[in-house]
């Protein structure tokens, strides 16, 4: 094999697997890093420089950064990755010195933003400090799109939205309220230089079966929330059906329970596998008493004298191999009452104020043509990001959108072209600070993940909006940031100083490192010291060593980051090197009107 | 050295041995050897073997005098029985453990100062006297402990690291183990596991004193140019004369082999050796061919090693000195302490 060329960013990053996993490539271990020091405000900025909203992320987000996490796989939980952004949010100091601000001479480009969800509140946060004048025309009366009226109180407070929303509108977005955009020729005529769609996906899907449209008790899941979280909806029946099993239906069984439902059950079609909740929503909601029913097909809306009395249900049976459905059987019928349904089996999006003469097109599903990397439109000009552009997926997901499209806007408004984009830097620092000593926690903890505290199920349901988890406290997140591994902490290898004595692979705990003869990767790799049990993991192969013409070969799977190797090492071969990833954002295109005090990465 | 300790982790997927141990369970104390030192790899095809061997560790003894190579068994397989003796008086103490539990098996480290200079008499005996035991000599060519003054092994003409030569002969520990007539010699580099760690347990698995002597460069005094011990010097000389494979007397041998390639070498417990000759005209089980041939390769600029010599016939410790055949602490009291009158009646029969 060729040695693996480590100066391509992408090689470093995929060790960082949280950091590979989050949509928008935040810094995790650094920011753990600072938490472990106290330095939470920081922790914060690290964190808000590629994520925008840590507090609201810390509470609510999808986490993908967690499956991801190698020690997860080291027979393990992941580490609580998610609870320690909150708790930066949480212990943060005064951070208003260190905001991005807008200038004060603008540079003469106007851009509008339909819809003040995540989306377009990241592109606005990206294009302020540029000097854009951005105006945001929002339906609602307020901003923050589902992350305010779907997602419900108990989970993410209205205070740590207004919060971080504030941070951007506070920039000077102008924001037109209660404004929906009916028709998106009329706002093309108004002559703005880019138009950002964030108008998410607001149509919840329906369950066309007999008895539907017979009863005013059955509710589309994401209305039913808006209008609870409106206050327009204060009360529920005792016994609730909720139907579908995704992390919707999760906020609805736990929002029925505050608004006195006692009885309230989760209809799943299928086992438990195929649930698309993430597992931590399930916990919650079982931990709340809620029943989740598997195998349960809806058949029909039992309607009498006009009342909603239940429904009836196909029971099934499945012949599962791999986790993949060959059969399915229909093996009986059973009727469940209740007063009230909720149906929360998906949402798409829809645009019927956007008019198809425009140039924009849209496919057989009436989805916009979006281009994956720009986020632009057919038609020049017209971005889309978050829901509104491949479907519902989640925060985490709109914001890393946003900046690609706050990139494409600025690259548009200069007349350059959007495809020309800047490739992620990497910086390598050496961690070493004497002879012993890493600027990192190198040993290894074996401890467990730490449980996040709930209020007690006595004191749950009172009020609507009581935040159900309570955070970490000192000695959790003290116990908590230790786990993280340190994987930006690079193993780092000068092929030229190995003298092949071998130290680095018997002080290796997870035998990573492998001192073999070079050959083709597939024959090569069943020679080293463990077996490789995750090939999607990055190899890392050297030059061929001067003394025998053998190759250092590293699995990246295991690796601990413990700093043993380099320890260890006589000629400092190996050395633990920080990695500090760049993505670019719009500021790093530059400024129209000289550099303004957009965001610095401060770390590194 | 290290400060932090080798963490232990439950990895998925690790592998055990029959005794159901993992390897990281036949670790000891953590090296504080200097980072790079031959003898911490040494270490580790020594825990490789023994975990391989499923040897249990309440049935090993570890040996060794005085030296940076004498503190290894301190590193390996910690429930074991140790004993880090004086100065060159390894055999003697492990003599007298072997003597009282012939049961033991018995890995002995030495240093090439503490087994060729202080110990040479040492070294010499417990050849003669065939104590079923590991001997291993951790060879760097210099005193490590004591800060790298040239050892009886420095070959004339090579450097110490401020330049100065040795100009004395060097004891050949591997020539001068076969003349005294040991029953198993054999020489490996620490850089070499492949070879050595079946040659670690052909050595234990041979009914005597097995002479395993292993270059091991000393990173910090002697691994530069000018040294015959360094381990660039050592990978460009080394001949390899063979590489073992041990068979154990239960395993079935499935190896190929081609006459005049292999060379299969039957042990007494029905474990057997196979030799994969690399120079076809070498006979490790005759004493003036062996000679010979590390005479001829020396002259050549070459350190050969492999399996250098092997007797399996000649009789160890026990059998010469007609011992009990079971270790003293399974006797009865009366059996090893038989009173007043039964001296009495031995002392008759001298008289
Ligand atoms: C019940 C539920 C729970 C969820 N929980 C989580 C979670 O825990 N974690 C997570 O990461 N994600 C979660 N999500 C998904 C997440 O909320 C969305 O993916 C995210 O909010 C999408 O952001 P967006 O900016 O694209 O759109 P949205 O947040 O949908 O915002 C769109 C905004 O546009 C406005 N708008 C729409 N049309 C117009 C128009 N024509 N004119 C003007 N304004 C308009 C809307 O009023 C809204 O404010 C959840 C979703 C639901 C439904
Ligand atoms: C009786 C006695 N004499 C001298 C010493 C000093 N001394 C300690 S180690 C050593 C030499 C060790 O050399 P070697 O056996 O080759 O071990 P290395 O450190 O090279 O592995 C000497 C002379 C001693 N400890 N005891
Ligand atoms: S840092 Fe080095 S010694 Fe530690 S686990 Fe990774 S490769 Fe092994
Ligand atoms: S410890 Fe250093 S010199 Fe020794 S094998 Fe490893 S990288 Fe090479
Ligand atoms: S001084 Fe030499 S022999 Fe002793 S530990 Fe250091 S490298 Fe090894
Ligand atoms: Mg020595």
């Amino acid at each position: 094999m060729k040695r693996t060329d480590t100066s391509n960013p992408d090689y470093f990053h995929q060790v960082v697997d949280c950091q590979w996993g989050c949509p928008a490539h935040t810094d995790v271990p650094e920011y753990i890093r600072l938490i472990a020091q106290g330095r939470f405000t920081d922790a914060y900025m690290v964190n808000r420089e590629s994520n925008v909203f840590p507090g609201i992320l810390g509470r609510v987000c999808d986490r993908p950064c967690e499956p991801a996490c190698r020690r997860g796989r080291m027979d393990e939980k992941p580490v609580a990755i998610c609870r320690l952004k909150r708790v930066a949010a949480d212990h943060r100091g005064d951070i208003s010195g260190r905001l991005p601000v807008a200038p004060k001479e603008k540079n003469g480009k106007k851009v509008a933003l339909i819809g003040a969800g995540p989306a377009s509140l990241a592109v606005a946060n990206d294009l302020m400090p540029l000097g854009y004048d951005c105006t945001l025309f929002e339906a609602q009366s307020v901003a923050g799109g589902l992350m305010r009226y779907n997602i419900p109180a108990f989970r993410l407070p209205p205070e740590v939205l207004d919060e971080e929303i504030d941070y951007i509108v506070d920039m000077g977005v102008t924001v037109h309220y209660n404004h929906r955009i009916e028709s998106m020729k009329g706002l093309l005529d108004e002559g703005y230089d880019a138009i950002f769609v964030g108008t998410g996906a607001p149509r919840g899907k329906e369950l066309k079966l007999p008895g539907r449209y017979d009863s005013d008790n059955i509710f589309i899941g994401i209305d039913w929330l808006e209008s609870v979280a409106f206050r327009h909806t204060d009360r529920i029946g005792e016994n609730v059906l909720i139907i579908g099993v995704g992390n919707t239906a999760m906020d609805c069984c736990r929002t029925s329970l505050r608004l006195g439902a006692r009885n309230v059950k989760v209809m799943a079609r299928k086992p438990r596998e195929f649930f698309k909740a993430s597992d931590w929503e399930l916990e919650d909601a079982e931990e709340e008493n809620v029943e989740i029913v598997t195998n349960h097909a809806p058949k029909e809306f039992v309607i009498e004298d006009g009342r909603l009395k239940g429904m009836t249900f196909e029971l099934m049976d499945y012949v599962i191999e791999d986790g993949r459905i060959l059969e399915q059987q229909v093996t009986g019928e059973v009727f469940i009452p209740c007063d009230d349904v909720v149906l929360a089996i998906g949402q798409e999006n829809s645009f019927p104020w956007i008019e198809r003469d425009l140039g924009i097109e849209f496919n057989q599903w009436e989805e916009p043509e979006v281009d994956e990397v720009t986020f632009e439109s057919s038609r020049p000009g017209v971005f889309f990001g978050g829901d509104s552009a491949f479907g519902p997926k989640n925060i985490i997901w709109a914001v890393e959108h946003a900046h690609q499209a706050a990139i494409s806007i600025h690259r548009h408004c200069r007349d350059e072209s959007l495809t020309d984009r800047l490739p992620p830097l990497l910086n390598l620092g050496s961690r070493k600070m004497g002879l012993h000593e890493w600027s990192y926690s190198n040993s290894f903890d074996p401890a467990a993940r730490r449980k996040m505290m709930h209020v007690p199920l006595e004191s749950r349901f009172d009020a609507l909006g009581r935040e159900v988890e309570l955070g970490f406290d000192a000695q959790q997140t003290a116990q908590e940031v230790e786990r993280c591994l340190n994987c930006d902490i690079q193993t780092v290898f000068a092929d030229n100083l190995c003298i092949e004595c071998d130290a680095c692979l018997d002080i290796c705990p997870t035998d990573c490192l492998s001192i073999v003869p070079n050959g083709e990767p597939e024959e090569l790799v069943q020679r080293l010291k463990a077996p490789v049990l995750e090939p999607d993991q990055p190899l890392f192969v050297s030059d061929e060593l001067k003394q025998t013409g053998r190759v250092m070969v590293k699995d990246e799977n295991f690796c601990v980051h413990c700093g043993l190797c380099a320890e260890r090492c006589p000629t400092a071969a190996w050395d633990m090197q920080k990695s500090l990833l760049n993505f670019p954002q719009a500021a790093d295109y530059g400024s129209p009107i000289g550099d303004t005090p957009c965001q610095q990465r401060k770390t590194g | 050295m290290t400060y932090i300790a080798k963490p232990k982790i439950d990895l998925p997927g690790q592998k055990r041995n029959e005794l159901g141990l993992t390897e990281r369970d036949y670790e000891g104390a953590m090296s504080t050897l200097c980072a790079g030192c031959g003898h911490d790899s040494i270490t580790a095809a020594l825990i490789q073997a023994l975990w391989e061997m499923s040897v249990a560790p309440h049935q090993l003894v570890k040996m060794s005098g005085i030296g940076c190579s004498s503190k290894t068994p301190a590193y390996f397989v910690h429930g074991a029985h140790g004993f880090n003796s004086v100065h060159g008086r390894m055999p003697s103490v492990a003599t007298g453990a072997m003597a009282a539990n012939r049961d033991l098996i018995c890995v002995g480290i030495s240093g090439d100062g503490d087994s060729l200079s202080i110990g040479f008499g040492q070294f010499g005996h417990v050849i003669r006297r065939n104590l079923n035991m590991l001997y291993m000599i951790e060879n760097n060519g210099v005193y490590g402990l004591t800060k790298g003054q040239f050892s009886a092994s420095a070959d004339p003409g090579s450097t110490a690291k401020k330049g100065e030569a040795n100009e004395m002969q060097n004891i050949n520990t591997v020539a001068t183990a076969i003349s005294m007539g040991a029953t198993f010699v054999a020489r490996s580099f620490s850089g070499d596991r492949e070879q050595l760690i079946p040659l670690i347990k052909a050595a234990i698995a041979h009914p005597g004193c097995a002479i395993l002597d292993v270059f091991s460069p000393c990173v910090t005094f002697n691994d530069h140019v000018g040294s015959t011990k360094s381990y660039a010097y050592v990978r460009e000389h080394l001949h390899r004369a063979n590489g073992a494979d041990l068979i154990m007397p239960a395993e079935e041998i499935s190896v190929e082999y081609r006459e005049g390639e292999t060379l299969p070498v039957e042990m007494h417990d029905g474990s057997m050796i196979l030799l994969k000759k690399v120079d076809a005209e070498y006979d490790p089980t005759s004493r003036p061919a062996a000679l010979g041939y590390l005479e001829k390769q020396r002259l050549a600029g070459y350190v050969v090693t492999g399996l250098l010599f092997v007797d399996d016939s000649l009789p160890e410790m026990h059998a010469i000195s007609k011992t009990a055949h079971a270790p003293l602490k399974d006797l009865a009291f009366e059996d090893l302490s038989p009173g007043g009158e039964a001296l009495v009646e031995l002392q008759k029969g001298l008289k």
